[in-house]
């Protein structure tokens, strides 16, 4: 038998792991995009948990609009990285340090 | 005449004139020819003239009240009010006549003297403000315009001494004098702050009132000193008169102005500025006479400087200096009558000095122009012939400034000399010797000078004497209108002013100090003084002055050499002016300078510079150099604080 416990340690883990991978990857800015959008995952998963738990469809509601969102921010986060490659050549992350003081 | 019109519309008039005068020949300098410039202002000070004249019979004749108004309200604050307002008595009558006769005198000798001047338009704005500031300083009915009037006679003054402001040398005279009455006017503004701290008003009649009793009020200004509160207001406002009417220590200034064109010279020490001081002291004597230790110090002063500026003027050979040096030692004789209570003699002298003073400085600057600005009396002599009337009305004015009996100087310096000599305050009889030897000495330097310009062989080089002429007409005529009265004013007026009561409202004297009543018991009319002082003391002195320089300058030319090269050491003081040029020089500027210069280099450089200014600039890029290694500019770094600023913010929601 599932219960919420097993959903929110599945999205827990599933956050971490996307949280390690936002720390840790120091080479590809790609990995951290989809890293973020794991994430977002994570918490949607927490959402539908609760949704369905408490009887309450607005939690799926919200689903909706952060895929939604995660889908345009997808597109323009790539949008960005294509520009960025083309100005800097490389999505390499040790690089990209021009905001260091 | 002026029935129609109020009095204060009168008064107005008379300060208005030389200021409208001023303005246009002023402000509308580029607009204007030269005519225009000296028309307005010549028609103002004219005007003011011959309103002062019937202000004058006003008072002196027709027994007018005290007229004591005010004009205009500057502000109030406190329950202490400022205004301008006009007092109008015996001795503010007489001191606007002197003052705009010699003025207009001035003004009218100037469109001979100042001809081929580019700075002949500012000159006459100058002059007339000169006079506008004047009116304002002896008509004021309150401390805070009779201050007024004060600084802008300084300020005036100073214009008027850099005239030539391309000359290095007035320049330097005219700063020399602005910061000498600065530390003079110092020491009148703080006695004005005492007026105010004790009076708690500014209104002379009011202060008047309350003078007598607050005689034994005590300051403490050095803890564990009680001083009176009234010697310490006396000699401060005494310390402004020093500044202006250049008493020793405060003199510098006055042979250094002579750096301004002549007119003015007979300007400020005749009519205008140096006489401020006397006119001051005397409009305050109901504050003076309650301190006897302020008495002294004047009397001393006074007589010192009457001695020792005498002394100076032997020496100099620079036409306008030696009468610079004279107008110094005349104030000294003015001081030293204040000193002794006798107020009304301080200002006798000072209307007799008025005249011939402006009278001598006018020749002086009339026998420049014929010597075409060379002012060395070495180069001169023998100009007797070639300019008569300045000769004559010099001459008039010598023996006016001597005393010469007879002569209006005579009245008034005998008159002072008396009372000092009946005074009985401490010091007067340091002062009484000094003002006697005084006599000797104006009479030499004053032959000195009369001789070596006028009599004697011709030192001129050929080119000078070729062009030797006569001024014209605009130059001898105020010499001849000054001359008449240097020489009939004394006797006519002696009987009511000095001895009379012309000054009996204005001057208050303590029965205990009242020479001059003293001295009325003796006075038999002017004759009868002239027969008398052809007996006494100064008449002798004076004769032996006029021998000794006659001796020394005409008979045996060589002999003032020999006596310079004898008595080396002491024409050397002499010619270092006591040292109070090197003194000023070096202990006071250089001091000055050091003690800025210490608080520049700590004060300034290290402390507000280095310290806050910099200080605070150099700590902000300390603080930033360190912090800004938080910025890595790696994102993984922004979301692990992200991160850590999330958990934080949920810890403190949770807990």
């Amino acid at each position: 038998m599932l219960t919420l416990t097993h959903y929110l340690i599945l999205s827990a883990i599933v956050f971490s792991i996307s949280l390690a991978g936002v720390f840790i990857n120091r080479k590809n800015i790609i990995i951290l995009l989809m890293c973020v959008e794991l994430m977002l995952l994570a918490v949607n998963t927490n959402f539908i948990a609760f949704s369905y738990y408490l009887n309450d469809t607005a939690g799926q509601v919200f689903v909706f609009f952060i895929l939604t969102v995660a889908a345009a921010e997808a597109a323009i986060g790539l949008a960005i990285l294509v520009v960025l490659f083309r100005n800097k050549r490389t999505i390499n992350v040790e690089d990209l340090d021009t905001l260091k003081g | 005449m002026f029935e129609n019109y109020t009095d204060s519309q009168v008064y107005l008039a008379i300060v208005l004139a030389p200021l409208i005068g001023s303005i246009i020949a002023g402000v509308f300098n580029a607009y204007i020819s030269r005519a225009v410039a000296h028309t307005v202002t010549i028609a103002g000070v004219g005007l003011s003239f011959i309103l002062a004249l019937y202000v004058f019979k006003y008072f002196a004749f027709d027994g007018a009240e005290i007229y004591n108004e005010t004009v205009y309200t500057w502000l109030v604050s406190d329950g202490i009010r400022f205004e301008i307002g006009f007092l109008i008595d015996n001795l503010t009558s007489m001191m606007l006549v002197v003052v705009s006769f010699v003025s207009l005198m001035v003004h009218l000798y100037t469109i001979g003297y100042m001809t081929d001047d580019p700075g002949y338009k500012r000159f006459f704005s100058y002059i007339s403000l000169f006079t506008f500031s004047m009116y304002m300083l002896v008509m004021s009915n309150n401390f805070l315009q009779l201050f007024f009037g004060w600084e802008a006679v300084g300020l005036v003054s100073y214009l008027l001494i850099g005239f030539y402001y391309k000359k290095e040398s007035a320049i330097f005279a005219n700063m020399k004098a602005f910061l000498v009455n600065r530390v003079g006017d110092f020491g009148f503004i703080l006695g004005i702050a005492g007026v105010l701290m004790v009076f708690n008003t500014l209104d002379y009649a009011d202060v008047f009132a309350a003078a007598s009793s607050h005689a034994d009020m005590t300051i403490e200004l050095i803890p564990g000193e009680q001083w009176s509160m009234m010697t310490v207001i006396c000699i401060l406002l005494f310390i402004g008169a020093m500044g202006k009417s250049a008493q020793v220590p405060l003199h510098v200034w006055l042979p250094d102005s002579m750096e301004g064109p002549t007119p003015i010279s007979a300007l400020i020490h005749a009519a205008t500025m140096v006489t401020a001081g006397i006119f001051m002291v005397t409009r305050m004597s109901p504050l003076f006479e309650l301190s006897e230790t302020a008495l002294t110090f004047i009397l001393v002063i006074g007589a010192t400087t009457a001695l020792f500026m005498g002394f100076l003027g032997i020496i100099q050979n620079d036409i306008k200096r030696v009468v610079a040096y004279s107008t110094l030692s005349q104030l000294g004789y003015m001081t030293v009558a204040l000193g002794a209570s006798a107020y009304s003699a301080a200002v006798f002298h000072l209307m007799t000095h008025a005249f011939f003073k402006a009278l001598l400085f006018l020749a002086a600057g009339s026998v420049i122009i014929g010597m075409h600005h060379i002012q060395d009396i070495r180069q001169m002599g023998g100009l007797k012939k070639y300019m008569p009337i300045t000769y004559w009305t010099s001459l008039l004015g010598t023996l006016a400034l001597i005393g010469f009996p007879g002569l209006s100087g005579f009245y008034s310096k005998d008159s002072i000399i008396e009372a000092v000599h009946a005074s009985t305050i401490p010091g007067s009889t340091y002062a009484y010797y000094a003002v006697l030897a005084g006599v000797f000495i104006t009479a030499l330097y004053s032959l000195r000078l009369f001789f070596l310009v006028f009599h004697g062989e011709e030192r001129m080089d050929h080119h000078t004497k070729e062009h030797l002429k006569e001024s014209p007409w605009v130059v001898t005529v105020p010499l001849v209108l000054l001359a008449i009265p240097s020489v009939i004013i004394g006797g006519l007026t002696i009987s009511s002013v000095l001895y009379g009561d012309y000054f009996h409202n204005v001057v208050f004297v303590q029965h205990a100090h009242d020479v001059l009543g003293h001295l009325k018991e003796e006075f038999h009319g002017p004759f009868a003084m002239i027969l008398h002082g052809m007996t006494q003391a100064p008449f002798f002195l004076m004769a032996a002055g006029i021998a000794t320089a006659w001796y020394l300058y005409m008979k045996n030319t060589e002999l003032p050499g020999k006596i310079k090269s004898s008595f080396r050491l002491i024409y050397d003081i002499l010619d270092n002016k006591y040292g109070f040029d090197a003194f000023n020089d070096k202990v006071i500027a250089g001091g000055t300078r050091g003690l800025g210069n210490i608080l520049s280099k700590f004060g300034d450089i290290m402390i507000i510079d280095g310290f806050v200014v910099n200080g605070s600039a150099k700590s902000v890029a300390w603080f930033s150099s360190v912090i800004r290694h938080v910025q890595t500019g790696y994102l993984y770094h922004y979301a692990f604080v992200m991160i850590l600023g999330l958990i934080g913010l949920l810890a403190l929601v949770v807990y």
